[in-house]
């Protein structure tokens, strides 16, 4: 059965001036999961960023040619066994799994659950567990944009600022010790958290990369800070009024440009239909 | 299956044996309540029955001691203030027409009791409920508030509550998605063993989305969905475990429910997705009493009749009774009224979201509830008996004997009124009020909520009010906020209530809404105590009037009573939920002024009397005593006019009202909100209102508003103002350079001092 | 050094929102033999030396008090484990 659309208009103004015309006919895949919550949110933000949102659903078996897809945020069946442990079992997850594969190199995001659900899949290293304060954190985080060649950061300049929203439970990123040296020897942190360490997460690792650069896992949540007046109260450069901070949009115009312009980690076409 | 462990006690069996000793104390029945059960009947009920009237029949279901004054809210109003109503009191939430096509429902609803025996899951229940009735309307949820009260700060048991309940209302709205908004927190040694956990949820809807709960049309199926039901919550009721009350089992029934947000999660979207294919017709969420409250009130708002046959009910439990079945209040469960035609796609919505149901009965044009176990009859009622015929009563009650002397009892003057400060120590003074347990920052609470999840959240804490946008492409939306001070409704409940509206509304069109509805939580001691009973009534019929004056309706709410330990009662707590419309949100007025404000004026609005009774100051040197800040809704409606129009016509930046901690607070909030300083001459307005400075930062004096005006607008401002005949003065400028607080010719409050002070209080209790 | 195992479960008659989607999801990796999951937790409390009854009898304590929620949850198990030379 096909997911069902959404009921209420997801844009709010796309009268505003700057998307490349030719962005909208990229389409990205936003999977929804039994207890997925910003499923609506990963769509508002490719809509606003140019896209076009095409909404999947786990159970079902077919990728419907997307150029990209989004893993959003949530607690997927309750965070129950652990972060994203359920879902990586969808059906549809093993097609994104051949999809981004070495084979692939489908663009693949996942945020915060959708990261989880990434690393218990096995297409990125480490894994999230509790955070270090064990309490549930929600705050405007600043990130330093440490890799700005994948396929959802190529819109950025290495080493840039921004802020865009933290919320978790599960947020503490770890792995062994012999990863963490080739994920920083290999330039795989692709952000960092700046100032105090929200959840105690190894050398402050907000977010990583797949070596081929088509996958991008971070906790944080980009798809918050996309539309001014619903984001956080600062950006990368400082304070900003109502709500106004817009950082987040860099991941998802980043993804679209680069497969609208051919860039090396984008461009791939897959036929959900088949599996080898 | 197993085999039957206990005797059924049937319909037939009742009428034959009438004499049969049946527990009706056990379960809370007032011996005329049970002889009424006897009238109403003609026999003995089964215990199924007892089980059902006992539950519906409760203080917590029939409101008996309190629907006698309630009724005023549905006296006390006015064509125009209704005419946005689209569903009033006594559906599972009211309706309010906002324009456009769209409408919203929003409800607050008290989970005290079991937030104090299980913080976590009594406070994540307590949200999974006020949830669901609001899906039980056709709305989408939109977001949650939570108004909490504790026992005193440095008491060692409020440290189990606050982590246990904080955790629990985040745990439970985190996994939903929904954004938490707002609500209060507040420290008071009168809760130590009654926490009010309030949880207000608001959802959005198309009008024709709207569902009821009623079950119509002869013949549509009854469907029970979504968790299985078991023993949760029935500890008190097990002496239903023999049903024939002459052999006794070994029962082990939680008294506690279990929440599971996962679930519920799923169960909204697979009710949205059910309503938007028009797949049911009635549709009801299974809270306190379950299936004893769903079947009666779905079958008297209906046709009147429904057959149930209880041994469909999936069960967690296979050891349950009927009687227990109909009691249980395992959460996230809802059943609904569906047409025989629609039952396969019905279930494949259901299938699709691999939620569990089962069909459980249908409508008839009997006019009665029936209902059958393995084949015999085990209830065959009036629902309209259970569900609305409930007893009423007219408790008595009269002022106590203490209040004139309570009233009598002015902080001016008294001992504790020592050493008011002047001059450079009102900076210690301001520092002590922001850094004390009821004014200092809530961020170690609402950082552990998300605000930001569905991304129509234009404000949230610590502004104002919490705005939510409705229709992303107008940008149409709604703000809320929930306010009570227990302190002033103890020194004058009729006033208490009446202030607690006067904060909401002027919280709401602070943020640049319209007031629309109001919803209320009732948090009361014990109403067999004839002072407690006065204080409600008071409380009631000051809301009501007030209600009225200020022309915005009460359209549901909540009653909670005894919530007393001994003889003490908790202090009157009745919260006021308010909701606001605007038309576009991002033109929302936030409760500080950023950098961009630099060098704009700030005024105060209305003036200032000498009002310390029930004020924080008082609060802070051990004081409660004397009369609250004198109440004046015409003047409220006048301000909150004003402050919608500002905002509009885009006179003011930044506003925020005056009311716990007076101008003191008001001014440090807007300070602290965006980190930017101002400087502060208070000479002149304290002058005018003749009051010395220390009064001026500290009176909590209402119909007051802190606003700045960029320098192109002070024109229009100021006509405005004396247009309307509204006290206005300039008291500063915005100053990014000065860092601080600094009230000029008195003291001087660095900001990062200020921000210390504020921050650090809830983190050092609760770490 | 000895370790003392205390297993907690969920009381049988109290929701176990885990196992209950833990149980559901089984059936997709096609294993349909379990009818029924619950989740419960295990501590394992350190000891230098040996595990006299007086520190069993902690244990037992500080699992009915502290490692479990009595309201919900039951104290199943608390035993001593010798540790085995790695």
């Amino acid at each position: 059965m096909s997911a069902n659309t959404f009921e209420t208009p997801l844009v709010a103004d796309l009268s505003a001036p700057g998307a490349d015309p030719a962005l909208k006919d990229v389409r990205v895949g936003i999977v929804t999961f039994p207890g997925t919550l910003d499923d609506r949110d990963a769509a508002r933000a490719i809509e606003l960023a140019g896209g076009t949102a095409v909404r999947l659903w786990h159970a079902d078996d077919d990728l419907q040619r997307v150029d990209a897809v989004v893993l959003p945020g949530g607690f997927s069946y309750g965070d129950y066994l652990r972060a994203g442990a359920i879902s990586r079992f969808a059906p549809l997850m093993a097609r994104i799994v051949d999809a981004a594969g070495d084979d692939g190199g489908l663009p693949v995001l996942g945020i915060c659950n959708g990261f989880q659900i990434l690393t218990e899949a096995h297409l990125l290293p480490g894994s999230m567990i509790r955070n270090d304060h064990l309490k549930f954190v929600c705050r405007d985080q600043r990130l330093r944009v440490e890799n700005a060649s994948t396929a959802w950061t190529g819109d950025f300049t290495a080493g840039q600022e921004i802020v865009v929203p933290l919320k978790n439970n599960d947020g503490q990123y770890v792995c062994d010790q012999v990863t963490l040296e080739r994920l920083e020897a290999e330039g795989r942190v692709v952000f960092r958290y700046l100032g105090r360490n929200p959840n105690g997460s190894l050398n402050d690792i907000a977010g990583v990369t797949n070596a081929r650069g088509n996958v991008v896992g971070l906790m944080p949540h980009p798809e918050h800070a996309v539309e001014p007046g619903f984001g956080p109260d600062s950006t990368g450069s400082g304070p900003v009024a109502k709500g106004d901070g817009t950082d987040g949009l860099g991941l998802f115009t980043s993804a679209l440009n680069a497969l609208v312009n051919g860039s090396s980690a984008g461009s791939a076409t897959t036929d959900g239909g088949t599996r080898a | 299956m197993s085999e039957q462990q206990f005797h059924l006690d049937t319909v037939e069996h009742a009428a034959q044996t009438p004499d049969t000793e049946l527990p009706w104390a056990e379960l809370g029945l007032k011996k005329e309540e049970f002889e009424r059960v006897v009238e109403i009947l003609g026999r003995r009920p089964t215990a199924a029955e007892l089980a059902m009237y006992s539950v519906m029949w409760s203080e917590h279901c029939s409101y008996k001691s309190s629907k006698t004054h309630l009724r005023q809210f549905g006296e006390k109003v006015s064509e125009e203030m209704t005419k946005d109503l689209m569903v009033g009191m006594g559906e599972n939430a009211g309706v309010t027409d906002i324009g456009d096509g769209w409408a919203v429902t929003f409800k607050i609803e008290s989970h005290n009791h079991p937030s104090y025996v299980e913080p976590y899951q009594g406070a994540a229940t307590g949200v999974g409920g006020i949830v669901r009735d609001i899906i039980s309307m056709g709305a989408r949820p939109v977001a949650v508030m939570d108004p909490l009260r504790f026992g005193a700060i440095e008491h060692p048991d409020t440290q189990r509550v606050v982590h246990g309940i904080v955790a629990g209302v985040g745990g439970y709205g985190n996994c939903l998605g929904l954004p938490n908004i707002g609500g209060e927190v507040e420290f008071d040694p009168c809760y130590q063993a009654n926490p009010l956990v309030n949880a207000l949820a608001v959802g959005v809807l198309r009008h024709e989305d709207l569902r009821l709960a009623n079950a119509s049309g002869t013949g549509n199926k009854v469907v029970l969905f979504g968790a299985r039901t078991g023993g949760d919550g029935i500890g008190g009721a097990s002496v239903l475990a023999s049903e024939s009350f002459d052999d006794s089992k070994p029962s082990k029934r939680p008294a506690v429910q279990v929440g599971d947000p996962f679930a519920e999660k799923v169960l909204i979207e697979c009710c949205l997705e059910l309503f938007h294919a028009s797949l049911v017709e009635g549709i009801q969420d299974l809270g306190a009493a379950g299936i004893s409250c769903a079947t009666s009130e779905l079958a008297s708002n209906g046709d009147g009749g429904m057959h149930v046959d209880l041994s469909s009910v999936l069960l967690r439990d296979p050891s349950l009774t009927p009687g227990e079945i109909l009691m249980s209040e395992s959460q996230e469960r809802m059943m609904a009224v569906v047409d025989p035609a629609k039952t396969e796609d019905f279930e494949a919505v259901l299938e699709k979201w691999e939620v569990e149901y089962s069909w459980i009965g249908e409508v008839t044009d009997t006019g009665r509830l029936i209902i059958d176990w393995q084949g015999e009859v085990i209830v065959d009622v009036d629902p309209r008996t259970v569900a609305h015929d409930g007893p009423v009563y007219e408790r008595p009650y009269h002022r106590p004997e203490r209040q004139d002397e309570i009233q009598a009892d002015h902080f001016t003057g008294s001992a504790a009124d020592t050493g008011r400060p002047a001059g450079e120590r009102l900076k210690e003074a301001v520092l002590e009020l922001m850094a004390s347990p009821n004014l200092c920052s809530r961020d170690w609470v609402t950082d552990q909520y998300d605000r930001y999840v569905q991304g129509n959240t234009a404000m949230a804490m610590p502004d104002d009010a919490g705005v939510i946008r409705v229709d992303e492409q107008t940008g149409l939306g709604v703000a809320l906020s929930t306010d009570c001070n227990g302190r002033y409704a103890y020194l004058d409940p009729y006033a208490g209530a009446q202030l607690a509206l006067a904060e909401a509304y002027r919280n709401v069109a602070t943020s640049g809404a319209r007031p629309v509805a109001v919803s209320d939580c009732l948090n009361f001691g014990s109403p067999e105590d004839p002072e407690v009973m006065w204080q409600f009534a008071e409380a009631v019929r000051g809301l009501a009037d007030g209600c009225l004056e200020i022309g915005v309706p009460v359209t549901g709410g909540n009653v909670s009573l005894y919530n007393q330990t001994g003889e003490e009662a908790i202090h009157p707590t009745p919260v006021v939920a308010l909701m606001g419309v605007l038309d576009d949100v991002r033109r929302r007025t936030p409760s500080g002024w950023d950098a961009s404000a630099d060098g704009q004026a700030i005024y105060l609005l209305g003036s200032t009397a000498a009002e310390l009774d029930g004020s924080e100051w008082a609060r802070l040197r051990g004081h409660l005593g004397g009369q609250p800040p004198a109440v004046d809704l015409a003047r409220e409606k006048l301000l909150g006019e004003l402050l919608i129009n500002m905002s509009r016509d885009g006179m003011i930046d930044s506003a925020h009202d005056v009311s716990e901690g007076g101008l003191a607070a008001t001014l440090s909030e807007m300070c602290l909100r965006f980190g930017i300083g101002a400087r502060i001459g208070l000479g002149e307005v304290a002058d005018r209102d003749g009051v010395d400075e220390f009064t001026m930062l500290f009176s909590e004096s209402q119909g007051r508003a802190v606003v700045s005006v960029p320098r192109s607008e002070e024109v229009r401002f100021k006509d405005m103002c004396t247009m309307r005949d509204y006290p206005y003065a300039r008291i500063g400028v915005v100053d990014v350079v000065s860092d601080a607080l600094d009230l000029m010719g008195a003291a001087r409050i660095p900001l990062p001092e200020l921000r210390e002070a504020h921050e650090s209080t809830l983190p050092r209790f609760f770490g | 050094m000895a370790r003392i195992v205390v297993d907690v479960m969920p009381k049988p008659e109290i929701l176990d929102p885990q196992g209950k989607a833990i149980v559901r999801a089984l059936p997709h990796q096609g294993v349909t033999v379990f009818s029924g999951v619950r989740q419960g937790k295990r501590f394992e409390l350190e000891v230098d030396g040996e595990v006299t009854d007086e520190i069993l009898a902690t244990a037992r304590e500080a699992a009915e008090t502290m490692l479990s929620n009595p309201v919900i949850e039951d104290v199943v198990n608390v035993s001593v484990i010798d540790d085995v030379e790695a």
